[in-house]
């Protein structure tokens, strides 16, 4: 409060009124930076203001140091299976979120059916749909113990998974269903006999397949704890009517995501911001009635007040899908805000059974520091 | 790659290839928070080439040297959520192990009344 007038004139700060939060910014402010408000027409204040020196003219320092990431990031599981989980994040930005989504869809190695060699296909069935359908069945295996095949490398034992099909309807017998369950691992490699030009240089008892395994993969104790079979037994490949044989041996390869859909690790993956819902004025009597009978997925409850009143409160704001059915019609918008709170991340990710989807997270965040690595060497 | 002035160090381009906006994204927001930035961007010049130009412009500190304090940050900070990650998993679990035994135990005692949580 200015002192009485007199000769000297007290500089008068803003910051001295008691009632003004020092070192933080006005509520409404606050709303902005940390909340997307989800209005009837469209979300405003979607971007996440990232900028150091944002609110400098308030004097507040809108730099995340890593001190204060640390102490405010916190990671909550909600569901965790063997093939999905559903987790928060809080504490985190959209943009690394966003990288950790893509890595884990497009840039994580997985084991997948590359090579079909066909020796006879007489299904109806054509080849090429047949390989392309081959190498989406996704294939239980670690790809970290793998590595990737270039085109110089030969296929052996440390690159290469192979798999044999060979189905036969008999004449006289009913129509067949050839199921992901019909494909047998070799882990002594190709049973295919390359033809060779010259049949007297190749005096050796063995003859030429089309992979030079120098060991089983038996050998390695992760695959007799378990063998490396479809992780769907019952994912339909062909149909086989009477008289029709299908033999063919598919060779896996490691590969990643970007290069082809087969080989991602996911279903899917994604995320979305926790919704805030949030009564603006006391709700009571009729009109909570009719606002909880408005929300298609309960968001809303009624509490008895007493005296036979009631006033509605927000009881599963998690549940919100955002259909802004309780913003809908005259007046409600002054009522009720929908939000979203910018650094609260609901991840949810669906394994497609390779890896089990903690691992997959924890795969992917260490590829992201692969890159940041690589950047860094570049750079030096 | 850096594309910049030869007498002014503080403002630069720097092409990466081989890396899209996963990095890119990841790159420009750890930018943004150091306070020595006073401007930064990305951008991909075309869809079809895997290139990012990452701008970078500071209040006189060498570009490439604020770069890569950004990365070596986001590192750290991936380090950290890694951490944090496989703790809060393994509390999951092990919340989880514990009420499968209260459950069990629950059964075998032959108790019919539900577990209240």
């Amino acid at each position: 409060m200015a002192e009485g007038a007199g000769e000297e004139k007290k500089k008068f700060s803003i910051w001295d009124l008691p009632d003004v939060p020092v070192g933080q910014l006005p509520p409404h402010l606050e709303l902005q930076r940390s909340r997307v408000s989800c209005n009837k027409d469209a979300p405003i204040h979607t971007e996440s203001i990232q900028y150091s020196g944002a609110y400098a003219s308030m004097g507040i320092d809108n730099s995340s140091r890593l001190d204060r990431f640390s102490n405010n990031f916190r990671v909550e599981v909600v569901r965790l299976n063997e093939d999905d989980m559903e987790f928060d994040m809080i504490g985190i930005d959209a943009a690394i979120a966003n990288s950790f989504r893509r890595i884990l869809i497009a840039e994580l190695p997985t084991m997948a059916i590359e090579k079909v060699l066909i020796a006879n296909n007489t299904s109806i069935i054509q080849d090429e749909v047949l390989a392309h359908r081959l190498g989406l069945v996704p294939i239980r295996v670690d790809p970290r113990l793998f590595d990737y095949l270039s085109e110089n490398d030969q296929p052996n034992e440390k690159n290469t998974v192979v798999f044999k099909l060979h189905v036969q309807c008999k004449r006289g017998s009913p129509r067949i269903t050839v199921k992901s369950d019909a494909l047998k691992w070799l882990p002594n490699g190709s049973e295919l006999v390359k033809e060779t030009r010259n049949a007297t240089s190749d005096s050796s008892s063995k003859p030429e397949t089309y992979t030079y395994f120098g060991c089983s993969q038996e050998t390695i104790p992760e695959f007799v704890k378990n063998p490396i079979i479809p992780k769907y037994p019952d994912i339909i490949i062909a149909k086989l009517g009477p008289g029709q044989e299908i033999e063919l041996e598919a060779h896996a390869v490691k590969g990643i995501g970007k290069t082809h859909a087969k080989w991602s690790p996911v279903a899917t993956a994604w995320y979305r911001m926790l919704p805030e819902v949030v009564l603006l004025e006391d709700i009571e009597d009729d009109l909570a009635e009719e606002l909880k009978s408005k929300c298609p997925v309960n968001v809303f409850d009624i509490e008895d007040l007493g005296k036979g009143r009631r006033r509605a409160t927000v009881a599963r704001p998690r549940a919100c899908t955002l259909c802004r059915e309780c913003i809908s019609g005259d007046d409600w918008e002054k009522r009720v805000a929908l939000r979203r709170v910018k650094d609260h991340f609901i991840f949810t990710i669906e394994s497609t059974g390779a890896l089990p989807p903690e691992v997959l997270f924890t795969e992917a965040v260490k590829i992201l520091e692969d890159k940041c690595e690589r950047v860094i060497t570049e750079l030096s | 790659m850096e594309h910049g002035s030869f007498t002014d160090n503080s403002a630069a381009t720097f092409s990466l290839t081989d890396e899209d906006h996963t990095i890119a994204n990841a790159v420009r927001f750890t930018l943004n928070q150091d306070p020595r930035v006073t401007f930064c961007g990305y951008s991909i010049p075309h869809p079809s080439e895997a290139r990012v130009n990452i701008r970078v412009q500071t209040t006189g500190d060498l570009a490439r040297e604020v770069l890569k304090d950004a990365c070596q940050n986001l590192m750290l900070m991936c380090r950290h959520v890694r951490c944090t990650f496989d703790k809060a998993v393994e509390d999951f679990k092990a919340s989880n192990a514990v009420k499968a035994i209260k459950i069990d135990s629950q059964d075998s005692s032959g108790d019919d009344s539900e577990e209240s949580e």
